[in-house]
Order: C-alpha cells, then sequence, then structure tokens
C-alpha cells in the first residue's frame, strides 16, 4: 500500500500557485466590486445587511472552519485515530447553542458587534471598553494561531519562505478588509466555504473509491496496519475533569467568537439569523464528517511514516492523500484550497477586530456615541491597517514558536470573557452594568493566567529548558543501561545455570539502580501550578458567578424596566436595526 | 385605523406570552438536548472506554459510529428548531405584530 514512498511536498509547486493566483485574481476582482458598494458603517461592518440566510451559512462555515480544522484535525485522526474524532466533534457542538440561546437575540438587539446587545439597557462606556477588550483578544491571539500556522503550511505546500507566506497572507487579508469592508470578506468565505466542501468531497469520494465504497474495508486495513487500538479511543483524554473543561470551551467558545458573532448583523432579520445558523452547521458538521474518512484514509494509503516524516503533527495528512490519489494536479488545488481557508479566517478576524475597535473603543467609548459616519468608517479602516500590520508582525516574531495552546485559551477566553456576560444580559433582567464589567475582566483574566500555569504552557514551554533538560538526563541513563543488558545478555549465552542466575541477578539490580536515578530526574521536571491543560470549566465558573454576585449585590431598576421593553425586540425583533 | 397598542399591552397580550414563554422553554430543551448528547459522549470517552472500543461490525468499533452520530443528532436539533420556529413561532409572531399595526 505505501507505494507513493515519495511526494513533492515542501518543493516550489507551479501547479497551487496557478491555482492561488486564480483564487487571488478573482477574489481581486470581487473585491473591487464590493467597494464600489462599501459607504456607509452598515456596508462596512455588516454588508448592508442584504446576505440571505443560506448565504451566511456558507459564509460562517467559511469564517469559522479554520486551516487547523482542515489539516489539524484529519492530521490529528491519521496519526492518533480515534482520538481525533473527539476534536471533530467538539469543534461542532457550539453552533447548536448558538442557535437555541444567541442568534436572534443577537440579531435583534444589537446592530455591527456583540457589545451593542450587552450595552443595551447597561451603561454604554465601561460595557463597550470591556467588551471590546475581551474581543481584541480573542482576535489577536486566534489571528497569531492563523498567521504562525499559514507561514507553515504555505512553506510546506508552496515551498515559499516562511516570512513571504505571513506577508502575503497579511497582505491580501487587509485589501479584502480595507477595500471591499464585510461584502467582500463575505464573499471570500462563500467561496472559500464552497472549495473546501468540494475538494474534501471529492478527496473522500476518491478515498472511498479507492477502498471499493467500503468503510469495513478501509478500517480492516487499518486495523491490519496500526492494531485495533487505532480505531479505539485511548491517550489522548486521561483526566474526565480536562476532557469536560476542554468540552466546555469548545462549545461555548464558539458562542463567544466575535468573528462569528459579527456574521449575524449582516443577515435582514432574526429569520434568516437562525436560518443561516442552520445551513453553517449542516455544512460545518458534514465537512468534519468527512475529516475522519481523510484522516483514516491517509492513515493507510499514504503511511504514518510518510505524513510524520513531513510534518510532525500530521498536518501534511489531507494534501498527502492527495498526492496519492489525485497526483500533482489535485495536489496544487488542495494547496490552493488550504491558502483560501487561511485567508477567510483571518479576514473575518481582521474585521471583527477592527470594529471592536472603532465602533466599540472609538464611538462607543472615547466619542460616546456621537460620530459622524465617515468618520466611523475611517476609523474602523485604519484600525484594519494597523491590525493587520501587528499581526504580521506577531506572525514572524512567533516563527517556529508552538502556538497550539492559544487556539485553546482563545477559546477559553472567549468562553469565559464573551460567552457568560452576553448570555446574562439576554436572558436575566436583574443583569447590571458592575455584573458584566466584573464578569467579562474575571473571565478574561482567570482564563489567562490559569492557561499560563497549566501544563502546556508552564512546563512544556515556560519551562522547556529543564524539561528538555531532565530528558537528556533520562537518556544519559537509559541508553548506556540498554548497552549495558545487552552485553550483559550475551554473557549468558553458553553459561551454566548458576551463571545466569547471577547474571540476571546483576541485570535485575542494575535496571533497578536506573529507575530510581531516572525517577529523581523526573522529579525535577518542574510541576505546573494549575493540573488541567483547559481552564474552561473554572474560568466560565468564574466569570458566571462574579456576573451574578455583583448583579446582586446593587440592584439596577433602569436596567430592569428596561428589560421590559427589549422583550419585544427579542423576541419579535420590532425596532430592530 | 386598527386601534395602537402601546409596548404594555402588548406585555400583557395573551400571544405575546404565550410566544415569549414558548420560545424560552424550546430553546431550553433543545439546549438541554445537547448538551447531554455531548458531554454523554465525553462522559463516554472518559469513563467508559472499552464500550466506545467494542467491535460492531468487522474492524469498525461502536465509538465511530457514535462520533458520527453525535455530529448528525446535533444538526438534527437545530432542523427541529429550524421547523418549530419557521411555523408555530413565525405566525405567533405576525399575529402581534399585526396587532402593534408595525
Amino acid at each position: 500500500m505505501h507505494e507513493t514512498a515519495q511526494t513533492i511536498i515542501g518543493q516550489f509547486n507551479p501547479v497551487a500557485v496557478m491555482f492561488f493566483c486564480i483564487f487571488v485574481a478573482s477574489t481581486f476582482i470581487l473585491t473591487y466590486w464590493a467597494a464600489k458598494r462599501t459607504r456607509t458603517t452598515k456596508d462596512f461592518y455588516a454588508a448592508g445587511k442584504s446576505i440571505t440566510g443560506f448565504q451566511n451559512g456558507l459564509a460562517l462555515a467559511g469564517d469559522y472552519m479554520s486551516a487547523a480544522s482542515f489539516l489539524g484535525i484529519a492530521g490529528l485522526v491519521s496519526t492518533k485515530g480515534y482520538d481525533g474524532l473527539i476534536y471533530s466533534v467538539g469543534w461542532l457542538v457550539g453552533w447548536p447553542i448558538i442557535m437555541f440561546l444567541i442568534s436572534e437575540p443577537l440579531r435583534n438587539l444589537g446592530k455591527y458587534t456583540f457589545a451593542d446587545v450587552v450595552a443595551y439597557r447597561l451603561n454604554q462606556r465601561p460595557i463597550r471598553a470591556a467588551a471590546a477588550a475581551g474581543s481584541l483578544v480573542v482576535v489577536v491571539t486566534y489571528l497569531i494561531a492563523q498567521m504562525v500556522g499559514a507561514g507553515t503550511l504555505i512553506r510546506l505546500m508552496f515551498g515559499l519562505p516562511y516570512e513571504i507566506a505571513v506577508v502575503i497572507v497579511g497582505t491580501l487579508m487587509i485589501s479584502y478588509v480595507l477595500f471591499g469592508g464585510m461584502i467582500a470578506t463575505t464573499w471570500v468565505q462563500i467561496i472559500k466555504a464552497v472549495l473546501l466542501l468540494s475538494g474534501a468531497t471529492i478527496l473522500v469520494f476518491m478515498t472511498l473509491y479507492h477502498f471499493g465504497f467500503s468503510y469495513g474495508e478501509l478500517f480492516r486495513q487499518a486495523q491490519d496496519l496500526y492494531g485495533a487500538k487505532f480505531l479505539e479511543p485511548g491517550g489522548l483524554v486521561t483526566s474526565p475533569l480536562d476532557a469536560f473543561s476542554l468540552g466546555l470551551a469548545l462549545m461555548f467558545g464558539t458562542a463567544g467568537l466575535p468573528h462569528i458573532l459579527m456574521r449575524f448583523y449582516t443577515v435582514p432579520d432574526a429569520k434568516e439569523a437562525r436560518k443561516s445558523v442552520f445551513y453553517a452547521t449542516g455544512f460545518i458538521g458534514y465537512f468534519y464528517i468527512l475529516t475522519v474518512t481523510i484522516g483514516f484514509g491517509a492513515a493507510v494509503i499514504v503511511g504514518q511514516k510518510l505524513i510524520m516524516s513531513i510534518d510532525k503533527g500530521g498536518n501534511m495528512a489531507g494534501p498527502l492523500l492527495a498526492e496519492a490519489l489525485g497526483g500533482n494536479l489535485f495536489l496544487g488545488f488542495l494547496a490552493a484550497v488550504a491558502f483560501a481557508t487561511i485567508l477567510a479566517v483571518v479576514a473575518g478576524l481582521t474585521i471583527a477586530g477592527a470594529s471592536a475597535f472603532s465602533h466599540d473603543l472609538f464611538v462607543g467609548v472615547i466619542r460616546r456615541g456621537m460620530t459622524a459616519e465617515k468618520e466611523e468608517v475611517k476609523v474602523a479602516k485604519i484600525a484594519t491597517v494597523g491590525l493587520g500590520v501587528t499581526a504580521i508582525l506577531l506572525g514572524i516574531l512567533f516563527k517556529g514558536q508552538n502556538v497550539a495552546f492559544l487556539v485553546g485559551l482563545t477559546f477559553a477566553i472567549a468562553a469565559s470573557a464573551n460567552f457568560p456576560a452576553l448570555l446574562m444580559s439576554i436572558m436575566w433582567k436583574r443583569f447590571t452594568t458592575l455584573g458584566a464589567v466584573t464578569s467579562i475582566y474575571t473571565g478574561l483574566t482567570v482564563a489567562t493566567v490559569l492557561l499560563i500555569l497549566s501544563p502546556t504552557v508552564w512546563v512544556d514551554i515556560i519551562h522547556k529548558q529543564e524539561k528538555v533538560a531532565v530528558e537528556k538526563e533520562i537518556k544519559a541513563i537509559e541508553e548506556p543501561l540498554k548497552a549495558r543488558i545487552e552485553a550483559l545478555e550475551q554473557q549468558k549465552v553458553g553459561a551454566d545455570a548458576s551463571l545466569v542466575t547471577q547474571i540476571d541477578a546483576v541485570i535485575a539490580s542494575e535496571k533497578q539502580a536506573a529507575e530510581s536515578l531516572i525517577n529523581e530526574a523526573k522529579a525535577k521536571i518542574p510541576k505546573p501550578i494549575f493540573p488541567l491543560n483547559n481552564p474552561g470549566i473554572y474560568s466560565m465558573a468564574a466569570a458566571f458567578l462574579t456576573g451574578i454576585f455583583f448583579s446582586l449585590v446593587r440592584r439596577d431598576e433602569e436596567a430592569e424596566a428596561k428589560f421590559e421593553e427589549e422583550k419585544l425586540r427579542t423576541f419579535i425583533g420590532i425596532r430592530a436595526e | 385605523m386598527r386601534k395602537k397598542f402601546t409596548t404594555r399591552d402588548i406585555l400583557e397580550d395573551a400571544d405575546f406570552k404565550s410566544l415569549s414563554s414558548q420560545k424560552n422553554t424550546i430553546s431550553v430543551i433543545l439546549t438541554i438536548l445537547e448538551l447531554s448528547i455531548y458531554f454523554g459522549f465525553i462522559a463516554l470517552i472518559a469513563f467508559n472506554k472499552p464500550f466506545l472500543a467494542s467491535k460492531l461490525s468487522g474492524a469498525i468499533t461502536i465509538g465511530i459510529p457514535i462520533a458520527v452520530g453525535t455530529i448528525i443528532l446535533s444538526w438534527i436539533l437545530t432542523g427541529i428548531y429550524i421547523r418549530w420556529a419557521n411555523s408555530r413561532y413565525d405566525t405567533l409572531v405576525k399575529k402581534v405584530k399585526e396587532k402593534l399595526g408595525a
């Protein structure tokens, strides 16, 4: 099965570049068209509120499905087997929550950002400042993760240097948002979603064709190659509490991502908002189901050895499978799709960050809501360039760093800082300004601090040198021991029984001595101060409890009175903008 | 001219009350269902790995259709909500809006 032991991945790939140029050329035509239609704030932030539910469903899918989910999950399944599926599921389950609790009130109560909803009946300035902080931290951390991922992936698939890749991605995303605002961003996301869904569908079709359209055969071969364990849940989830905590952050983090929430303002009313979640959930769910087949297919057809020799994280599993089944042409196509995938996500993040800056911070906090429309659009455009340049610089600065934890941080903060305040402002009459502000800052701080103290950051990043030193020390004990035991074993050949017993005793005692040395060394690995890798369960609880506590401490009767009127808007969209 | 209702009248209106309470009920029920489905799956991974590892047919473990099923069920729940909202909810909204003259 391993006839394709070679790959052109990592070299300059003219086919991929050609497909990519076609994509960029068509998005530029699109941006030119969008630029002519982008005049008001409503155009810039919300595409004139004229996107249909179906279009927005595709755009949401394009906004949400990052390269991490396209390449990362398929890679995780191909290298870790069943454990990868846990992520496929986790990335989807936030969407029904968005639909049942958030989408319609969000659309009815807000105008351009989710801060509009939280601030609706509360004190504008402190709320907007806090919500903008929550949004901007989420946007910037997620942007760094995307940029570093983009640089690495594009270097592998196009053979371009890391820095150039980051600059290309940054420049393109700035151009889309700066000139075409939300209209261009939306259509880039729609095109990307269609390309990604069709590319993945073709890949799955070819994979199944290879196995005679029999999943039984695919999984039988996977089991033959990697053992029954490959198809069972294994070591990825060890602590139940950590698993629940990760699940909470993935689920409610999705419902607190500013670039996702912002998309609900691009449709004309709550009915279309609700429809768009239905379509988005269908597309995203379908895609994650495809990644399962892609992952297992790559493990069997390409083989883990080759996948991991190109990229240790397995990120190239999908492209390698495409190359094995469809040759250079299909590989080039998928590489361009991956590029488009990254662009659509970073463009969505950039416009969300720029709006938090202009609509919430500049207009809401600095100008107290009094700004001419022209000026607001101008500030949003300046913020777009500023954010884009920052993202490029941070992307280059973080080159070669392990940024996987940033995705976890993004979701933990979105679930803890943004989601609780948003939900309580919609659902709870007694929620107050003090409650909202303290809830947002508490969620933000607790999630960030706990993640820094967690094993992923405290041990693997901050105390990396100590950990590596200990690992070296252990190796220095194990390797001579292995050689010594081998030598002793050889002495046993042809020796009489009493000598064999003697040698066995020596082996046993040496093993024991080495083991105690190893344990001693292991004790020197720095311990994490916080035991879980995913702080979600604690940071979310802290945000909710703080919000509830400070709302109960002091009543805000004005806000309570407004809640009654707000109901008309929440439920039937009277006077919705 | 139809008589115009004030905000207060609408808030006290029987149709509006039924609309808002129905919407809250269905949202909460479906949210709880989704949470049970997903955290049920996580609980199986955390506490009952052998069940997920048991063979369904050939090499396929029961865990694989369960994972895929969690995704599909989640989508079906959004479909149920859409069906309810497009028929019952929207009709009530229309009725209340007519009363308001909006």
